[in-house]
């Protein structure tokens, strides 16, 4: 009897635990289209902010500013990882530190000297428990990031960039963001941040920009033009993390109640096999007890 | 009549799109007015400023508090891009006096902050004096 209350117990808190992942499951799934919407509205901004750029760079050849220099006398080299906040989220956070640490052996075996700069939580933790030296950290949004999340962190790396080696600067920026292909891939990717490759998209455009006049002038346009650049393409891959947290979460939390179900089957079984057993038995005993007695009944 | 084509936009949003007649925006050196057949131009906000729209179908005047950022014109087609942006219409007056009395407090009344431009325009855009 003492195994029926056991797998009883067991079955209730199986339960209780799918109750949870299942809640969370469609939890996300809610908020993979509400980071989905997030990425499609910011989109206009982004392709804009890109043809401007485009059509700024083109029509000034051998434009020169900070930004768009290589630093090679600057070896430490920035690392921004993009992770989230919470965990239940399968391999995703795993899957962006172990592709961050590939990338920062291969710049130390360039021989610079990379940094992490870290977004979430998960992230800072790992850095942290390792002792490992952080460049800087923010936390707090990655599961629904908002513009000036990443003004600040694009403001922080543009500052850090411009400073020298000796301040504490950096000489190239790199990101390693997850980018959400679907609901069931995302694909961790790395990019070059600064010194900026600015993508063509002429290609894909066809003719040429117009040949624009610059309000005051194309140096004060550019000046704005390139960090806001920056920070449309940090909120973008944050964005991006986002969507794939969410995706990431929902597929972990679904195989997590799918698993419990079947727990719950098979403790269910068992249990009714145990209890079966036992009220086989009883019958056995209870008939065992009566043929006995009409026996010496009969005498 | 040709029209133009606006779209103003923030990083997290398409604010407002459509066809219009006219588009008064604010540049570092002062305003300008933008009609349909405009040369191209590149050229950047004043932060803090109201962008006005005159939409095509003889609507009344859109307005639009803009925070930092620049727009552009090419082919009848006006892109504003602005860090922050709020239709005039979706300004919560309250909240942004009691966001102006704040900068104004935070910097004195002299001198002349983002954030104190920023309510400023928000007021005006949404039509009420500051």
């Amino acid at each position: 009897m003492a195994q029926i209350r056991q797998l009883r117990q067991q079955i209730r808190s199986v339960k209780s635990t799918a109750k949870i992942t299942r809640a969370q499951e469609m939890i996300a799934t809610s908020r993979i289209v509400k980071a989905q919407t997030a990425v499609a509205a910011s989109k206009p901004y982004a392709d804009q902010i890109v043809r401007a750029l485009t059509a700024l760079v083109s029509h000034n050849v051998g434009i020169d500013h900070p930004l768009l220099n290589e630093q090679p006398e600057d070896a430490r080299t920035a690392v921004l990882i993009i992770t989230s906040d919470r965990g239940f989220a399968g391999g995703y956070n795993a899957n962006v530190i172990r592709e961050a640490e590939a990338l920062i052996a291969k710049l130390r075996a360039e021989g610079k000297r990379p940094v992490p700069y870290v977004v979430g939580n998960k992230g800072v933790t790992w850095y942290r428990f390792r002792n490992r030296e952080i460049g800087a950290q923010w936390t707090g949004f990655s599961d629904r990031p908002s513009f000036p999340d990443a003004e600040g962190i694009g403001r922080r790396l543009a500052a850090d960039f411009l400073k020298t080696d000796a301040e504490g600067g950096v000489g190239e920026i790199h990101v390693v963001y997850t980018e959400f292909v679907s609901m069931l891939t995302q694909a961790v990717q790395v990019r070059r941040l600064i010194p900026l490759e600015i993508e063509d998209t002429t290609a894909t455009d066809g003719g040429t920009p117009p040949a624009y006049e610059f309000e005051p002038t194309a140096g004060d346009v550019l000046d704005l033009l390139l960090p806001n650049y920056i920070e449309s393409r940090i909120f973008h891959m944050m964005l991006q993390s986002a969507a794939s947290e969410h995706a990431a979460r929902r597929r972990a939390m679904k195989s997590a109640t799918d698993n419990a179900n079947e727990l719950i089957g098979v403790y269910t079984r068992q249990m009714n096999q145990v209890r079966q057993a036992a009220i086989t038995q009883e019958i056995s005993e209870i008939v065992g007890g009566a043929d006995a007695l009409a026996d010496s009944g009969g005498e | 009549m040709a029209t133009l084509k606006v779209g103003l936009v923030s990083p997290e949003r398409e604010v407002w799109s459509g066809e219009a007649k006219m588009v008064v925006a604010q540049t570092i050196e002062g305003q300008l007015g933008i009609m349909p057949g405009h040369a191209p131009v590149l050229g950047v906000l004043l932060d803090g400023s109201v962008v006005k729209i005159e939409p095509a179908d003889g609507g009344e005047w859109i307005s639009a508090m803009v925070g930092s950022g620049f727009f552009s014109i090419a082919d009848n087609e006006v892109s504003v891009l602005a860090e922050q942006a709020e239709l005039g219409s979706e300004v919560d007056v309250a909240d942004a006096r009691r966001a102006l009395d704040e900068a104004l407090t935070a910097a004195g009344a002299d001198q002349d902050t983002t954030a104190e431009r920023r309510a400023r325009a928000r007021l005006r855009a949404a039509g009420s004096e500051a």
